[in-house]
């Protein structure tokens, strides 16, 4: 070979790399065009499989193995849809959630919005640390190291770091979801069946079956995620020619989200299902059951995944109520700003982490009432919220054309009173947890 | 004093003494006074609204109206443009705090009395933004007055006096009608006025830059975050944009042309005048990140055996920039760069001395395609304030401020 031919030969192999380049040009700058805004709406729905939401798809999946696997596609759009109304709002206007309600519906109604707001993430941010507390307990680590240790990193995170420096750690959490992909795989689930059963609806008329639908569409939609989500949009300055690719960025999301939650019903469906573990509290204790079951690595992925999940929900939801809070009174609020800057912001979200995780490590603590009643206050609260939400989302002076469209705004309302009437079933049951009359 | 939550919704009754209407707004007119409650619409359920004039008002407390003519003198509502709204323009919304120079949220607003023969005039005095309103915000109609202004006296007390508040209005038209001139945030630093906006929604933005004059706009829009400097100029018509990129210096309208659409930049380029049309494209040439894309073409330079009183009075009768003027830099007989003469030093020397002998040694410059990098450490090395900029034949084609290499260093961090 000599240095002709080589030359010629890279000569060619580069013509053809240039010609690539130039076919995959607008390709690649509608990605590029996509990862400036992609972040808000990939990170509220993934946080949205936080702690909480993780034991109630294990439940599910061991209660009923692959029998509610169906209702993972209609969540799905209805966590687009909704949350897709906060991403235009925060694109279009430029204004958060608890802004707009506070303009458009006065002092009092703002008031109590957030005041329900901070008590039930308060309940939220306890359910993380307690998460954090059952997967270091399968690593084998004491509680009283795991939660002191998990507050402080999330609070260094927040404090130390600017907007974009915490969206790229929190992008890296939102990637570590996939161990929940790996675990369902070493539960080697029948895969064909798990997929007629998501295809095809089973629904079954009893009320424990009823009940555990309820409880996961509940836990899918939270009401804090829509002020976090618009925020989000807000603090990132997406501007309304990039409205599309947030957009995107909210079906990724909500699509990625309910992957997760695929995989975590079929990973429990598959083992405790099978093998009659079918009563299981949390998911940590799922994560225990799932050692003999499909392996040591299973569980320990599922652990992981646990744990990634409420150190995740537990950075964002102080700093989602924080930022509300000040937002509707009128502090100043973000982390881009100092701590002398937002006083009030910082010393909110350093609250809510200490008594979050104090209160997990207070011997014998009423975990469960605790949960039960977060749960019961996300339920009061979400009708309300969601009910701002199509008010605002339609006023045309505030939105001007990208008000809601017919069909947009017909399968918006047939959703919030879904999401309303399952709610309040929720809360029912919670508050009385006996089975309901005449089902 | 009143606040104007205390009246909203509060009743109204005729000078026969008989029920009016319920105070659903209080109107200023700015064109005519900048701080009286000119009108008081008064609601009356399924008829007509009735708006009071400020000389119809004879009496008022907390919750009550009293008016000094009979109902059938007072005329229908119809919308006004021209009316600042108390409690739709103002209440819950944000404005900018001048003295404070912050965006703040308005929690209520505070009236005073002007009694005159007959008459009581309301004027709007402050407002309050602190815990003192919302308390009272919160408790209006739940506790007993007296009790809610007992608590509020313990509380901490936040106002902005009226002359402070600058309305945010995005809308051009309405803020000719409300007469918001944005005067007070063209005094502000122009530092404080960008982190102001990058507080605000992008319309509010969009309004504020629009309403500044052309000087201001641009000190503004060179302090502003990069992205939004973008999207505002992005939006306005190319001939708007010019007015505002030649009142930059031409490396910052450089840099913002640089981030625009390659038509949208030409679009913009061909409004400009002719000569700064000129320095903006001949930088647009070089990167970003090189001494080229650095530098600025507006620099002093003069002979090196000029005299210190030719070269003062010579720059006293140029349009030179003198917050900016740090070093002078200096040119042999073949125009070529040969130095540099701080001002610090041309202050103190003796009006005879030639420039030559007041020289920094070593005489530092830099061709255009030297990386920021090399630009930084040759900054840091010898301690400079400014280095030039010179082209293959060493003739100087422009400066780096040290301004810019902080600016640049800041964002890398």
């Amino acid at each position: 070979m000599n240095w002709v031919s080589i030359s010629e030969r890279t000569g060619a192999w580069r013509a053809r790399a240039g010609e690539w380049g130039k076919r995959t040009r607008t390709m690649r700058r509608r990605l590029l065009l996509f990862l400036a805004v992609v972040g808000p709406g990939v990170i509220t729905s993934n946080v949205d499989n936080d702690a909480g939401g993780i034991s109630v798809y294990s439940q599910a999946g061991a209660q009923f193995g692959y029998m509610l696997l169906w209702s993972i596609i209609p969540m799905t759009i209805a966590l687009y849809v909704t949350e897709e109304m906060c991403a235009r709002m925060g694109v279009i206007t430029g204004k958060g959630l608890s802004d707009l309600i506070r303009e458009e519906f006065g002092f009092r109604p703002t008031f109590f919005l957030i005041l329900i707001g901070f008590v039930v993430d308060m309940g939220n941010v306890a359910a993380e640390f307690a998460g954090v507390a059952a997967s270091g307990q399968i690593f084998h680590i004491s509680k009283y190291v795991s939660v002191p240790i998990a507050a402080i990193v999330v609070w260094v995170l927040v404090m130390r770091g600017t907007y974009r420096q915490v969206e790229k750690i929190f992008l890296v959490a939102c990637v570590f979801y996939a161990s929940y992909v790996f675990s369902a795989f070493l539960a080697k689930p029948n895969w064909l069946v798990a997929a007629k059963y998501t295809a095809i609806p089973s629904v079954h008329l009893n009320a424990g079956y009823l009940l555990m639908l309820t409880a996961l569409v509940g836990t899918t939609i939270a009401p804090w995620q829509f002020f976090y989500m618009q925020a989000s949009f807000v603090e990132k300055r997406v501007a309304k020619k990039q409205y599309p690719q947030a957009r995107a960025d909210v079906l990724i999301g909500s699509i990625s989200c309910m992957i997760v939650v695929f995989f975590i019903i079929v990973c429990t469906g598959a083992t405790l299902y099978v093998h009659g573990h079918r009563n299981i509290v949390d998911a940590g204790e799922a994560a225990q059951a799932l050692v003999p079951l499909a392996g040591r690595w299973a569980a320990l992925l599922f652990a992981f995944g646990l744990l990634n999940a409420s150190l995740f929900a537990a950075s964002i939801l102080p700093l989602s109520t924080a930022h509300v809070i000040c937002e509707g009174m009128g502090f100043e609020a973000g982390i881009d700003h100092k701590f002398k800057d937002a006083p009030i912001f910082y010393s909110l979200y350093t609250a809510m982490i200490v008594v979050g995780g104090a209160v997990i490590l207070i011997p014998h603590a009423p975990l469960e009432k605790i949960l039960i009643l977060s749960q019961v206050g996300n339920g009061i609260w979400l009708p309300i919220v969601l009910i701002f939400m199509l008010l605002l989302v339609n006023r045309r002076d505030l939105m001007g054309e990208f008000v809601n469209t017919r069909t947009f705004n017909l399968i918006a309302w047939v959703t919030a009173v879904a999401m309303i009437a399952l709610t309040l079933i929720l809360v029912y049951t919670a508050i009385f947890p006996t089975p309901m009359p005449g089902i | 004093m009143l606040h104007a939550t205390e009246l909203l919704g509060g009743e109204a009754y005729d000078s026969a003494g008989n029920f009016v209407g319920r105070v659903t707004e209080l109107f200023l007119e700015p064109a005519d006074q900048p701080n009286r409650v000119a009108r008081v619409l008064l609601g009356r359920g399924k008829y007509l609204p009735l708006v009071a004039r400020y000389d119809h008002i004879g009496f008022v407390a907390p919750g009550v109206i009293k008016l000094n003519v009979e109902e059938k003198a007072l005329d229908y509502y119809g919308p006004n443009e021209s009316w600042l709204a108390v409690g739709k323009d103002l209440l819950d919304q944000q404005i900018i705090d001048t003295s404070g120079r912050k965006v703040v949220r308005v929690n209520d607003i505070d009236l005073a009395e002007q009694r005159t023969n007959g008459t009581v005039e309301l004027r709007v005095t402050q407002v309050d933004v602190g815990l003192t309103g919302a308390a009272r915000r919160l408790l209006q109609g739940l506790a007993s007055p007296g009790l809610i202004r007992r608590l509020q006296e313990k509380l901490p007390t936040r106002v902005i006096r009226w002359e402070f508040v600058n309305l945010i209005e995005p809308d051009p038209l309405r803020r000719v009608k409300l007469r918001i001139t944005n005067q007070q945030l063209a005094r502000m630093h122009p530092a404080d006025l960008a982190d102001i906006m990058e507080d605000l929604s992008p319309a509010e933005r969009q309004g504020i830059i629009a309403s500044l004059d052309e000087e201001t706009a641009a000190e503004a829009l060179a302090e502003l975050d990069k992205r939004l400097t973008k999207e505002i100029v992005e939006t306005m018509t190319p001939d708007k944009a010019a007015d505002i990129l030649e009142e930059m210096d031409p490396d910052q309208a450089a840099d913002v042309l640089a981030d625009l659409a390659p038509e949208r930049s030409q679009e913009v380029l061909q409004e400009m005048p002719g000569n700064e049309a000129r320095d903006v494209r001949a930088l647009l040439q070089f990167e970003e990140d090189t001494a080229g894309g650095m530098m600025n073409t507006e620099f002093v330079y003069v002979g090196e055996t000029a005299r210190r009183d030719e070269v003062v009075s010579w720059i006293r009768s140029r349009d030179v920039n003198l917050e900016s003027l740090d070093s002078v830099f200096l040119i042999d007989d073949g125009a070529h760069f040969s130095g540099v003469v701080s001002v610090g030093r041309l202050l103190l020397a003796a009006p005879e001395q030639q420039m030559v002998e007041l020289k920094s040694e070593p005489p530092v410059s830099v061709r255009p395609d030297a990386n920021e990098k090399e630009v930084f450490d040759l900054f840091d090395k010898y301690n400079l304030r400014s280095l030039s900029v010179v082209d293959s034949n060493s003739r100087p084609i422009g400066s780096i401020a040290v301004d810019d290499v902080i600016t640049r260093m800041h964002r890398q961090l």
